[in-house]
C-alpha cells in the first residue's frame, strides 16, 4: 500500500490498573491490571460474556469505570485521546449519505476536509468505485470496509476493534485482516476483540485472554496458543469453555 | 440560530411591496360586509393615489384598535362610544357621515306575528312574551349595543333568558344571520347587511321603519398628537373626500339589487 | 348536497377561470405560511435536536411543557402577537401590525413548538443508533445536532409538513394580526370566514375545497421527495 495522502501516526501504548465495572451487585469486570505495548497487535480473547466489549468500550471512553485507572502513552484517559483512537464496531453504524460523505464527515468534524485523503482511504478498503453509492445500500463486507476507511482516515494512534467480522463473508474478512495487519506493519497500536481462534492466530502479537471478567492470561502469541498457562485459556483452545 | 432567523425575516419584510401613501382605517363587519368599500375605495384612491385598508371588526373592537393607535381613521355606528373616544383625547373629531336602518328579520312562519309591524318595542315584546327564539350578536358591537337599547326601552331584560328563547352568539352579524337561520331564530340586522347577504333561506324582513331603528355611522381621524405613527393628512383627505358631494354621492351611488344601502347625511 | 356539489363546480370555475383575486389569495396563503415553516425550521429543528441529546435537571418538565405548546389556540397566540406589535405595544414601533410579517410571525410562534416536539422524537430514535459511534468520533454538541438534523432530514420533512398543514389551516391567529385587509392580508382562511359570515356559503366551501387541493398538492410534492430519496436508499 503507497497510499501517500495516508500517514500513520506512531503508536500509544495502554495501561489499566485496578480496572472495575460492575452493573448492580455483578461484577462484569474485577480489578484488571495489565500494559499494552504502543505497537503490535493485542488480540482480546474469550467467552460470550467476558467482558471483552465492555473492556474496549472503557478503554475507548465509551463508559465509565467504577474504578480504576485508564492511561494511553501515559496520560489518563480524557475525550483529546479519544480522539486520537478509532473504535470499528462489530455493527457499523454508518450515516445516512454517499460512502465517500461518510469519510468526509469525520474529516470535517476533525476540522478540515481533505478529498485526496479521502479518496486514499477509500482505495485503501477497496471502495473507489461505490464512492457515491449511498453507504446504506452497501453489502454488510462493504460497510464494515467503509467503517474502516472511516476509523483509519483519521491517522489514530490506536485502532479499536470490537468483532469487526463476526458477521461477515471470507472475502470481506481476509480483507479486513489484511489492512488491520497493514496498519499494525506502519506502527499504530491494534487493539482487536474476537473469538474467532484462526483469525486471533493471524493476527496477534501478544493475547489478553478474559474470563469471567477477570484478566485470566497476557502472553505473547506463540506461548499462549502452544502453551497456554490459565486453565481457562487452555479450555477455551480446546473447544470446552464456551461462556 | 439566531442569526439566520433574523436574516430570514428582513429578507422577508424587504419583499413587501413598497408602501405608496396607504391609510388604514378601522371600520365595522357590516360595512364591509355589505361591498360598500368595494364600491367607494376605487373612486376614492383613484382620485387621490391613496389607498385605504380597512380592518372589518366589531365596532367594540374597532375602538379599541384605534385606542391602541392601530388605524389611521375610525369608521363606526355607535355614537355614545365615538363621542367617548374624541372627548378622551383619542380621536380628532367626529363628524356623521351616513345612516342605513336596522331590521327585524326572522322565519316566514314568524311564531310570534311580528310581521308587518313598524313599532319595534311591540315587536319586541312579543317575541319575548311568546318565547320565539331571538338571537342576538352578544358582542359589545355598535348592532348589539343598538339592540340592547331598544330592548330597555321594552323594560324587559332578555338576558334573563339567556341560553334559553334569548341567544348571544358573541359573533358578527354574518355568522349571526347563520346561526339565526339555522335555529329559525328571530335577528335584528342593519339593512345592509341583510341585503347582501346571500344565506337568507325562507327567512324575510319581518318589522321595520321604526324611527328607532335609525343607524347612524360616524368617522373620526385617531388623534395624530396622542398617536405619532397616525397618517394625519391623508387619513383627513379621505374623511374630507368622504363628507364632500363627491364622497357622499359615492356613498349614495351603491346599490345592491336596484336598492340603496346607505343614505349619506354630512352636515346635516 | 346541493350545496357542495354547487361548491365544488364553483371552486373548478375559479380554478380554471385563473381566478387573479384567487390566485393573489392563495400566493400570500402559501407565501406566509411556508415563511413561517422556514422560520419554525430555523429555530425548532435546532431546540428539538438540543432536547434530543441533552440531559439536564428539569428536561422531563421541559418535555412536558414542549409538548403542551402544541396545542397552542392559534386565537390566543394571535392576541399575544397583537398586544406586541399593536402601537400600543413594546414592538408597535416596527409597524408591523396588519402585514404579512405579523401573520408570519403569529404562524411561527404557532408552529415551531410543533417542529421542535416532533424532531425532539424524531432525533432521539437516531440518536440511539448513533450516540456509541458519535461518542467515539467525539463530536462535540454543535456536530452532533447537526449530523442528527441531516440524517434525519427526510423524517423531517414530515415534522414541516405537520407544522405547514396547520400554519395554513388556522385562521384565528392571522385574522387578528393580519386583519384579513384585501389584497393585503387575506388568505384563504381569512377569505373562508369572511365569505362564510356574507353568507355565500357555497362560495366559502369553494374556497375551503381549493385549500385542501392546495394542502393536498404541497403533502404530494413532499412525499414524492421521500420516495425518491427512499429509492437512493438514503432515507
Amino acid at each position: 500500500m503507497t497510499d501517500s495522502a495516508l500517514t500513520h501516526a506512531p503508536g500509544m501504548s495502554l495501561r489499566v490498573r485496578d480496572l472495575s465495572h460492575r452493573a448492580g451487585a455483578r461484577r462484569l469486570l474485577d480489578a484488571i491490571s495489565l500494559s499494552l505495548k504502543p505497537a503490535g497487535v493485542t488480540v482480546i480473547m474469550g467467552p460470550n460474556g467476558a467482558g471483552k466489549s465492555l473492556f474496549l468500550r472503557l478503554v475507548h471512553g465509551l463508559a465509565t469505570p467504577t474504578a480504576g485507572q485508564i492511561s494511553w502513552g501515559g496520560a489518563l484517559l480524557s475525550p483529546a485521546l479519544t480522539r486520537r483512537q478509532s473504535l470499528v464496531f462489530q455493527n457499523p453504524v454508518l450515516l445516512r449519505r454517499s460512502v465517500a460523505a461518510n469519510v468526509d464527515f469525520i474529516l470535517r468534524a476533525r476540522g478540515r476536509s481533505d478529498p485526496a485523503k479521502r479518496d486514499a482511504a477509500l482505495a485503501r478498503v477497496g471502495l473507489s468505485d461505490e464512492a457515491h453509492h449511498p453507504a446504506r445500500r452497501l453489502s454488510g463486507g462493504q460497510q464494515q470496509r467503509l467503517a474502516l476507511a472511516r476509523a483509519l482516515v483519521t491517522e489514530p494512534e490506536a485502532l479499536l476493534l470490537d468483532e469487526p467480522t463476526a458477521s461477515l463473508d471470507p472475502a470481506s474478512v481476509l480483507m479486513i485482516e489484511r489492512i488491520v495487519a497493514d496498519t499494525a506493519a506502519q506502527g499504530t497500536k491494534i487493539v482487536f476483540v474476537t473469538h474467532d481462534i484462526g483469525q486471533a492466530r493471524r493476527l496477534a502479537d501478544d493475547v489478553v485472554f478474559l474470563h469471567a471478567g477477570q484478566l485470566a492470561e497476557y502472553s505473547p502469541a506463540a506461548r499462549f496458543f502452544d502453551a497456554p498457562r490459565s486453565e481457562a485459556a487452555q479450555a477455551y483452545l480446546q473447544g470446552r469453555l464456551l461462556i | 440560530m439566531l442569526r439566520p432567523v433574523l436574516t430570514t425575516l428582513t429578507a422577508l419584510a424587504l419583499a413587501m411591496p413598497a408602501a405608496a401613501e396607504r391609510i388604514l382605517v378601522q371600520s365595522t363587519t357590516s360595512t364591509a360586509n355589505s361591498g360598500l368599500y368595494d364600491h367607494i375605495l376605487p373612486i376614492f384612491t383613484d382620485e387621490t393615489g391613496i389607498t385605504v385598508n380597512v380592518v372589518a371588526v366589531g365596532t367594540g373592537q374597532a375602538i379599541k384598535n384605534a385606542r391602541n393607535c392601530d388605524g389611521d381613521v375610525l369608521l363606526v355606528h355607535a355614537k355614545p362610544a365615538e363621542e367617548k373616544f374624541v372627548a378622551d383625547g383619542r380621536g380628532v373629531a367626529r363628524a356623521d357621515l351616513m345612516y342605513n336602518d336596522f331590521i327585524i328579520v326572522g322565519p316566514g312562519a314568524d311564531p310570534a306575528g311580528v310581521k308587518g309591524m313598524e313599532d319595534v318595542q311591540g315587536a319586541l315584546t312579543k317575541i319575548a312574551e311568546t318565547k320565539a327564539l331571538f338571537a342576538s350578536r352578544g358582542d359589545e358591537s355598535g348592532t348589539h349595543k343598538k339592540e340592547r337599547a331598544l330592548w330597555a326601552e321594552t323594560g324587559i331584560d332578555p338576558t334573563g333568558a339567556s341560553g334559553g328563547w334569548y341567544r348571544e352568539t358573541g359573533s358578527g352579524m354574518g355568522a349571526t344571520l347563520n346561526a339565526a337561520q339555522g335555529m329559525a331564530a328571530y335577528a335584528m340586522t342593519d339593512r345592509a347587511t341583510w341585503l347582501s347577504f346571500a344565506n337568507k333561506g325562507d327567512f324575510e324582513i319581518l318589522v321595520q321603519g321604526d324611527a328607532d331603528m335609525f343607524n347612524q355611522y360616524g368617522i373620526i381621524l385617531v388623534n395624530p398628537e396622542v398617536c405619532a405613527n397616525v397618517k394625519a393628512e391623508a387619513g383627513q383627505s379621505f374623511i374630507d373626500w368622504l363628507l364632500s358631494d363627491a364622497g357622499q354621492g359615492a356613498i349614495a351611488g351603491y346599490t345592491l339589487g336596484g336598492e340603496q344601502l346607505f343614505f349619506p347625511n354630512a352636515g346635516d | 348536497m346541493s350545496d357542495l356539489s354547487e361548491a365544488v363546480s364553483l371552486a373548478l370555475t375559479l380554478v380554471l377561470t385563473f381566478d387573479s383575486d384567487l390566485i393573489e389569495i392563495v400566493a400570500l396563503s402559501l407565501r406566509v405560511s411556508l415563511s413561517a415553516v422556514l422560520l419554525a425550521c430555523l429555530i425548532g429543528l435546532p431546540l428539538g435536536a438540543f432536547l434530543a441529546i441533552t440531559r439536564f435537571p428539569g428536561r422531563g418538565v421541559a418535555l412536558t411543557f414542549l409538548n403542551a405548546l402544541m396545542g397552542l389556540p392559534p386565537v390566543v397566540v394571535g392576541l399575544i402577537v397583537y398586544l406586541h406589535l399593536s402601537r400600543a405595544g413594546p414592538l408597535g414601533f416596527l409597524g408591523l401590525l396588519y402585514t404579512p410579517a405579523a401573520m408570519i410571525i403569529a404562524q411561527t410562534i404557532l408552529i415551531t413548538p410543533i417542529v421542535a416536539a416532533l424532531s425532539r422524537q424524531v432525533l432521539e430514535d437516531l440518536h440511539l443508533e448513533y450516540a456509541d459511534q458519535f461518542r467515539s468520533f467525539a463530536l462535540t454538541r454543535a456536530q452532533t445536532m447537526r449530523a442528527l438534523i441531516w440524517d434525519a432530514r427526510y423524517s423531517l420533512l414530515t415534522v414541516a409538513l405537520a407544522g405547514f398543514g396547520r400554519a395554513v389551516a388556522e385562521v384565528g391567529a392571522v385574522m387578528i394580526v393580519g386583519g384579513n385587509i384585501d389584497h393585503l392580508t387575506r388568505v384563504m382562511t381569512t377569505a373562508i370566514a369572511l365569505e362564510t359570515s356574507r353568507g355565500e356559503l357555497a362560495l366559502a366551501m369553494a374556497l375551503g375545497v381549493v385549500l385542501m387541493v392546495l394542502a393536498l398538492g404541497v403533502n404530494a410534492a413532499v412525499h414524492g421527495v421521500r420516495a425518491t430519496a427512499a429509492r437512493q436508499a438514503h432515507a
